[in-house]
Formats: C-alpha cells, structure tokens, sequence
C-alpha cells in the first residue's frame, strides 16, 4: 500500500452528510460452511462455497469468493487506498481519511438513477477491524489473496483452516530508500524472496558503490528492479523512496487489478518493463471512457475524476507515482486539487 | 533458460502505447508520454518534466558525457533506465552557499563544488541511487542513457508536455 501512515489534522469530509453506523457484529461459523457472516451497519456479509453475498436494505449483491478476497484484500492492505475502492462496478467503499462511506450501487448510473443505491458511513478503524476478521475467516489454507492465480491455491469450497500469514502481511515503507542502513531491507533468497519465475530474467547484480571513508551511510544506491523481480505479491504499491511527500510506490502486475480504483487525486503511473492495459471508467457514472495501453517507458496521469482497472498478461513492473501530503484532502474537499495535473 | 522474456525499453529502442477514447473523455487528460522517446529527442542533460503532482515532479533526463554539477535542498533519487551511468557525489563543505535551504528542486553549480569526495556509484539497468540533501552530484556516461529522477520541480526542470505529449 502506497499511503503514509500519517494524514495530519485534517477536517474529515463528508458530502452525503451521514451519520456514523456504529452496529458491528460476526455471526458465529456457520453449521454447513464453516464461514463466519458479518455485519456492519445495515450491510451484511456471508460467503458459501463459491460467492460472497453483500445484503443491504436495498437489494442483495453476489460476488465470486475469488474476486470478492482479492478486493478486500486490497482495501485491507490500503488502509482503504486514496479514493474509492470499488470491488466491482456495485460495491465499495470510499475513504475519507478518518470514515469511510460503504456503498452498493451508489457510483452505477443504473442504480442511482432507479433510487436502488445505499450508502452507510463508518469509522475507519471500526470497519477495518470487520474487513481484517472477515479476510482472515474467509481465506482458506493454500489461498492467498495477493498472489497472481497461476502462483496460488484456491477459495472455493467450505472452511479449510486459514493463511493468515499472507494475509496478515506486513506492508513495505522505505522512511528514505529502499536498503539504506535502518530502513526497509533488500529482499534475498535468505530472507524468503526468491526471485518470481516470471523475472527469471531480470539481472540481480548490484551498484557498484565505492564510498570514501566516513560516507558509506550516505553513498547508497541498489538494484530497484531486482528487487521488484523478487515481490511476492501483485497489485499492491509499496514506498520505495521518498522526497518529502513524493512517493515512488513501485509494485509489480500481473492478472487483473482486483478492484476498480476510483482516484480522488491525480495519480501517475511509469510502466517500468513490460505492458499492461488500463480500462478507464467515469468516476461517478461507471461509463467507459478510455483504454490507455501502457508499455516500458510509458508515463500516464490517471485524472482525478476517473476509476481504472489494470490487465497485465505477464508480470510486470509499473511505478504508481503518488502525492501523500497531508494537504491533498483538504484540497480536494475545497475543490481545489485539479482533475489532471498537467495543462498543455 | 526461461520461458519468460521481461520487456524492457531503451533510449534507442522504444516503443510507446496508445490512448483510445471510448467517450466523454480528452487524450490529452492521460498526459501520456514516453520517458526514452523524451530522452532519445533532448539534449544531454536537459532535465525533462514527465510526470508532475503539484510541486513534485519527475524528471526524464537524457545521460551523455559529463552533467554539470547539481545540488538540491532535499534528497532526490536516480534509476538508470537503460544504460550505465556513474554518478559521482561531493559533501559541501557548505551547503547553505550553495543552494537556498528553502528552495525546491536541483539547482546547477557555476563550477566545482567546494567540498570532500562522498564516492562514486556506478548504476546499471534498474539501479537507484541516492543523490542525498548536502552534496552535489554529476553524472557520466559514456554512450547515450536515460535517468529517471524523482525531485521537486526547479530551475533546471523543463516543461514542454506539448511536445511530449500525446494528443
């Protein structure tokens, strides 16, 4: 996950104007499946064999397990990520840095346009609590919800023991670079980071640094696509250096971004090596709006205004180039943080 | 040997994608560019703005021969794209003379930097280095290669999306 831990004293926006849902309950095992079901505010959550269902008081949504695990997975290591995070083009939730709104139909003109839309607010640490205990009850032994499908087991089926060690991952964020003495380790063979077979290929040799003496903490540098050959999870933007507030989030691709990510700032992304297809939708509406396909060296603005949903066929590497400034909320409550970053 | 092939590009090979719009929607909102074909058509050193967030920039710049020096008020960040390029790194003997502490972005040396050798790093394809708050740097390369720089914008950062941009 690619946001700082820290957002600032920042006033919390909220445009519907909801109230704070504050009923949270998990239902114990079920008798047949063995999965726990969930509820939070009105929203209810159970999974059998095959499907999450999302009830609501405005209709019941059905998702694929498969799909539904690497979404909440996503919005659970993203802190809820900048923006919304739509599971699929009916449900989601939408940050607010402090609450988070939950939706179902609520950014699909369809819904909307019929009244069959609803949405609940929460405090962020609350609901995280529920999605952390839902991915850590729905996640089977062998399944592992960050991995590209080829490299994993399976969800289906009834409650087979549990992989909390993936899922319970800890989340990389360089405080300077990556590698520097104190700060986020190089990943080795020795400390269970195998180069990925899809990277087989990719150099591991190091920088050739000869610093004088009394300047070795300084005189840094390491290999950052060795390094990325050697992540052990997909679609999930890590800090790797840091300017200030400009962080380099580069992660690596493969399969499908398992949400559709609705900005609320611009957001850029650099494909380091290899391609991947970007379908642009309406941020609000869900319309298509564009295909930006990417290959190495492409550089493109996701504008603020958009969700976008990325197709790698072969694992990749895309630097997600974000702002974490704690003064990006309030700009974008005031209206203030523009659509594309650039005008020309 | 491996199935799989990783594509990379280089500053004498590239080949950029394509934005189809579906509806409603401008390809020049994407700002769509590609960082090899900004460094094959700059000049050596020309620090080029590719991306931009507010105040924060990253910097396509083409590597040829030796840079001037540079220094900047804050830590900025190098990955060679492509080919080698060797950066050296020099501790100000006062950095404050050198660069405004409240300025933002690289700025360039009239000349040598007054100061102590840091050391030299030698990057390959994919290699980041530090070019820390403090110290100047230069870099050398001995045939043409692209930097890709993470900084804030400055006086020596270019903006000619119109020329780099697809539209």
């Amino acid at each position: 996950m690619a946001m700082k831990e820290d957002i600032g004293d920042t006033m919390i926006s909220n445009p519907r104007g909801l109230p704070l849902e504050a009923h949270y309950k998990v239902d114990p095992a079920d008798n047949v499946t063995g999965y726990k079901a969930f509820e939070a505010g009105k929203f209810g959550f159970r999974r059998d064999e095959y499907f999450a269902y999302i009830s609501t008081p405005k209709g019941t949504h059905t998702m694929s397990v498969d799909a539904f695990l690497r979404a909440l997975m996503r919005d659970v290591a993203w802190g809820f990520f900048y923006g919304t995070v739509n599971f699929d083009p009916v449900f989601g939730t939408t940050n607010f840095y402090g609450e988070v709104d939950m939706f179902y139909g609520a950014l699909n003109e369809a819904y909307t346009s019929e009244g069959r839309d609803y949405v609940e607010r929460f405090r962020a640490d609350e609901l995280m609590a529920i999605f952390k205990e839902m991915v850590s009850d729905w996640t089977n032994e062998g399944f592992d919800p960050f991995a590209a499908p080829r490299e994993t087991g399976v969800p289906w089926g009834t409650k087979n023991g549990d992989n909390d060690d993936a899922v319970s991952r800890q989340r990389v964020t360089a405080r300077r670079m990556v590698g520097m003495p104190g700060d986020t380790p190089l990943r080795t063979d020795a400390s269970g980071f195998p180069v990925n077979t899809m990277f087989d290929d990719v150099a591991q040799d190091q920088p050739e640094v000869h610093a004088e003496p009394g300047f070795e903490a300084e005189v840094q540098a390491f290999n950052l696509f060795g390094y990325l050959s050697r992540s052990d999870v997909t679609w999930n933007p890590s800090v790797c250096s840091v300017v200030k507030d400009s962080l380099f989030c580069p992660t690596t691709e493969e399969y499908i971004l398992p949400v559709e990510h609705g900005n609320d700032r611009c957001e850029w992304f650099i494909q380091l090596s290899d391609q991947i297809t970007w379908n642009i939708k309406d941020g609000v509406t869900g319309r298509p709006k564009a295909v930006v396909a990417m290959k190495a060296g492409d550089v493109a603005c996701m504008p603020a205004d958009i969700r976008h949903q990325g197709f790698s066929p072969k694992r990749s590497m895309l630097l997600v180039w974000e702002n974490g400034s704690p003064k990006v909320p309030d700009l974008i409550r005031e209206g203030k943080a523009p659509n594309v970053s650039v005008q020309f | 040997m491996s199935q799989y092939t990783t594509d990379y590009a280089a500053i004498d090979e590239y080949d950029s994608g394509s934005i189809t719009i579906i509806s409603q929607d401008n390809k020049k909102n994407y700002v769509f560019s590609n960082m090899f074909e900004v460094a094959a058509t700059a000049k050596p050193y020309e620090r080029v703005a590719i991306a931009k967030n507010f105040e924060y920039v990253i910097e396509s710049v083409r590597a040829e021969g030796t840079s001037p020096w540079y220094s900047a008020a804050h830590d900025e960040f190098a990955v060679a794209m492509d080919y080698p390029v060797t950066v050296e790194l020099v501790k100000l003997d006062d950095p404050d003379a050198v660069v405004d502490p409240e300025s933002e972005g690289a700025v360039r040396l009239a000349g040598d930097p007054a100061g102590k050798k840091m050391g030299t790093i030698k990057l390959g394809r994919g290699h980041m280095a530090l070019l820390p708050v403090g110290a100047a740097y230069r870099f050398t390369a001995e045939k043409p290669a692209t930097l890709m720089v993470q900084t804030i914008d400055g006086p020596e950062t270019v903006h000619k999306w119109a020329e780099i941009c697809q539209q």
